[in-house]
């Protein structure tokens, strides 16, 4: 077996992420349920709210990759 | 002594050159990007010329997908003062997409995108374009008011937050606009290389009946891992192009 701690800790560290993007999704699908004629406008902001809580899981797996 | 299973690194994205030209060598990546780009060309050559009222098979295709970058990207994220920026979005949209498919093409199964330059130059396209957009719609002392000084904020909290917003727009916006795409194709590329060649270990190397077992079932769910990417890999080429199209339409509104 080889392998690198930096996984377990890009595990550790994305779990903020996915939580941020199951709760912007989960308020983006409630929000479609009660308005669906808001669905457009939602779309977009839902998907830039996960854009920006992904980034942080983006540069983290970029680092565990990078770091030595 | 059976051998070590080594799991496969970033190392596997350090493609030997296929052929020289001029001095350097000519990669996998480069190829596909040369083959996307005259495949895509010829594709809305061929879905445009000859347009008919009632389309062909062809045209349908290629109009289809014009259309939806349209219509449920542009004209729901800009709006109609969006439409003149749909030829752009719709050609980012379609070659990412046949950059990142090339990453479960059998025999090509590399996607370009997970080569960081590739994409980067295509974040730094959407950047050039959304800051020239703002610039010109909104005026360039106009364009930077908006977006580090919105209205309707107490004074004090400028202080924060106009560095804040200037660096997420103008630094971190192409930067995670590149990284998001390469490290999408490059974790999707690992995780397929290390399905198959961890099934191939376990079939080969280490044998008998659990290894084989177990071998067998990670080549089965490689084929089923194959078809997520595929999936991940228009998702991601639909998130680059929505996100570059809110870009131009927040520089756009000069309210905000």
């Amino acid at each position: 077996m080889n392998g690198n701690m930096n996984m377990i800790g890009y595990g550790l560290a994305v779990i903020g992420s996915a939580l941020a993007i199951g709760m912007i999704f989960a308020a983006y699908v409630n929000g479609v349920a009660r308005q669906p004629e808001a669905r457009g406008v939602l779309q977009g902001v839902a998907i830039l709210g996960a854009a920006l809580a992904e980034a942080l899981a983006i540069i983290a797996i970029g680092l565990a990759f990078a770091l030595k | 002594m059976k051998a070590e299973f080594v799991s496969p690194g970033p190392e596997i994205f350090d493609l030997p050159p296929i052929f020289t030209l001029a001095g350097f060598g000519v990669t996998k990546p480069m190829l596909t990007v040369v083959g996307g780009t005259v495949l895509l060309a010829g594709f809305f050559l061929l879905t445009v010329r000859r347009a008919q009222l009632v389309p062909g098979r062809y045209q349908y295709f290629g109009e289809s997908v014009y259309g939806f970058v349209r219509n449920s990207v542009v004209l729901e994220s800009i709006g109609a003062q969006g439409l003149r920026f749909v030829p752009f979005l719709a050609t980012l949209f379609t070659f990412i997409a046949v950059l990142n498919i090339a990453g479960i093409i059998p025999l090509l199964q590399f996607p370009a995108t997970s080569h960081m330059g590739f994409s980067l130059a295509l974040a730094l396209m959407a950047w050039v374009l959304y800051n020239a957009v703002g610039m010109k719609h909104q005026g360039v002392w106009g364009y930077f008011k908006t977006m580090m000084f919105p209205p309707g904020i107490p004074k004090p909290v400028y202080v924060l937050l106009a560095p804040i917003e200037f660096f997420s727009t103008v630094l971190v916006r192409p930067v995670t606009l590149a990284l998001r795409l390469t490290l999408n194709m490059f974790a999707g590329h690992l995780v397929l290389v290390l399905f198959i060649l961890g099934g191939n270990y376990l079939i080969f190397e280490l044998g008998g009946v659990v290894g084989i077992g177990s071998g067998t079932l990670a080549m089965v769910g490689s084929i089923g891992m194959t078809f997520f990417e595929g999936f991940i890999q228009l998702l991601q080429a639909y998130v680059f192009t929505l996100l570059t199209a809110l870009y131009i339409g927040g520089a756009l509104s000069s309210e905000h």
